[in-house]
């Protein structure tokens, strides 16, 4: 031991300058609101990190893929056929009902609504941390991702874009306990707000009256109010409701619509002023290449 | 000489990556704190190369690659470290059981920490499931002690 004098300043010392500079660190970002270009940057230097601890997982998806039968791919084909032309068979009648929607709004001087530009991304990193609910995907500010985008999943609303990354770009789901997202009753057109809960399967409504129409079963839908979330994508459906008279308001429970949990591939999106190079336009057919 | 400091390093990295590579949901809640460990091990082994300061980086790229926010888990890991460096001549003379109980307590303290700061800036409630980690940790902590002081000894890492 050739150390047993300690040199620099005392150990007491050091942890002091950590805490306070971990303090101010805390302070900073929570209190400053315009620090996304410090994390962007902080968030691209780091993620050889999260390329790495992928690799595992990533090796593990190749090797199944490619070793998986050629019976199996048959029946996976045959049955993502059978997919298609289901969805093909109600994409026509959609399209028919979306021209006449149209029309008639024409009719009532209302604005048309126009399509979003979309893109495909895909889940790298689930957040480890019991305390908050995000994942990473692999679709960052080069492919002109921005902070409060909405995402989505074939069956839902998943979350929007908190963190944007050179490559990769940080999801907070709406089960996160900080999350809220405007909704409306798809049977009467009721707003609410829906909040994360928490939990990666129940969501909760706050402040709702007794004589609230609302029962359980109900399909909440995104109000498009808030400027964040586009209008018209399941987010949840009502599980529980309880009307406790001695309480203030009555205790609502949903279950999201999308798979929070088995998220694989999502959907970006994108409003039709700002048009990223790679992404589909909203007038492109994705079913069409396949027939 | 160059090459034996840079185990201390490789080691800091790795149990970064461990501590954000995905697993399975129900396994996940008993993540141990990888980082915590390597971290307390070289504290209690080399406090003089190991200290507070690169606990506070340490802590930084976790905050980082967790998305908290910075500065939460350079916080939580300086207090331990701390705690680890001041008393490292004891806690050496100790045996394997009492260090793995002392372990449990750091960690305890390490993710009431992470866990009283995060209720400051977003306010969750407590849960018992925050705190399976420690359990997981004490019992790895023998077997990262053999296997970094078999490393530390045949790279004579000082």
């Amino acid at each position: 031991m050739n150390e047993v004098f300690a040199r620099g300043p005392s150990l007491l010392t050091r942890l002091c300058i950590v805490l306070m500079l971990s303090v101010g660190a805390m302070v900073i970002d929570t209190k400053v609101e315009n620090l996304s270009t410090l994390r962007t940057y902080l968030t691209s230097l780091v993620s050889p990190l999260q390329y790495i601890a992928d690799l595992p997982g990533a090796l593990l998806d190749w090797s199944a893929s490619s070793l998986t039968s050629r019976q199996k791919m048959l029946e996976e084909n045959s049955r993502l056929t059978n997919q298609i032309t289901l969805m093909n068979e109600k994409l026509q009648r959609f399209v028919v009902l979306e021209d006449e929607n149209n029309n008639l709004r024409e009719l009532l001087d209302a604005p048309v609504r126009e399509g979003m530009y979309r893109m495909i991304a895909e889940l790298m990193a689930v957040d480890n941390n019991p305390y908050s609910h995000q994942i990473v995907i692999n679709k960052g500010a080069i492919h002109d991702v921005y902070k409060g985008q909405p995402v989505l999943d074939d069956t839902g609303v998943v979350g929007q874009i908190v963190e944007v990354g050179t490559t990769n770009s940080r999801v907070l789901l709406i089960s996160d306990i900080t999350h809220a997202i405007p909704v409306r009753v798809s049977r009467n057109n009721i707003r609410m707000i829906v909040n994360g809960g928490g939990s990666l399967n129940e969501l909760s409504l706050n402040h709702i009256v007794h004589s609230g129409d609302i029962q359980e079963g109900d399909l909440l839908i995104s109000s498009g109010l808030g400027n964040i979330f586009p209008a018209g994508y399941p987010v949840a459906t009502i599980t529980n409701i309880v009307r406790d008279e001695s309480l203030p308001f009555a205790s609502i429970t949903a279950k999201p619509s999308a798979q929070l949990d088995r998220i694989k591939y999502l959907l970006l999106l994108w409003p039709p002023d700002i048009a990223p190079v790679d992404a589909l336009s909203p007038s492109d057919e994705l079913t069409r290449e396949g027939s | 000489m160059r090459a034996n400091k840079s185990f201390i390093f490789i080691s800091i990295v790795m149990g970064v990556i461990l501590q954000i590579i995905p697993m399975p949901p129900p396994m996940d809640l008993y993540r141990p704190d990888w980082l915590l460990l390597i971290l307390l091990y070289w504290a209690m082994a080399l406090p003089n190369r190991v200290n507070v300061g690169v606990a506070g980086i340490a802590g930084l790229i976790l905050d980082i690659l967790y998305g908290t926010a910075l500065g939460v888990h350079s916080f939580a890991l300086a207090v331990p470290v701390y705690l680890m460096s001041a008393n490292y001549q004891r806690l050496r003379n100790y045996s394997m059981l009492q260090q793995a109980v002392m372990v449990l307590v750091l960690s305890a303290l390490y993710h009431l920490i992470v866990y009283w700061l995060v209720y400051l800036i977003t306010g969750i409630e407590f849960s018992w499931v925050f705190m399976w980690p420690c359990l997981a940790s004490m019992i790895l902590w023998p077997w990262l002690f053999w296997l970094l002081r078999k490393f530390r000894r045949n790279l004579r890492v000082t």
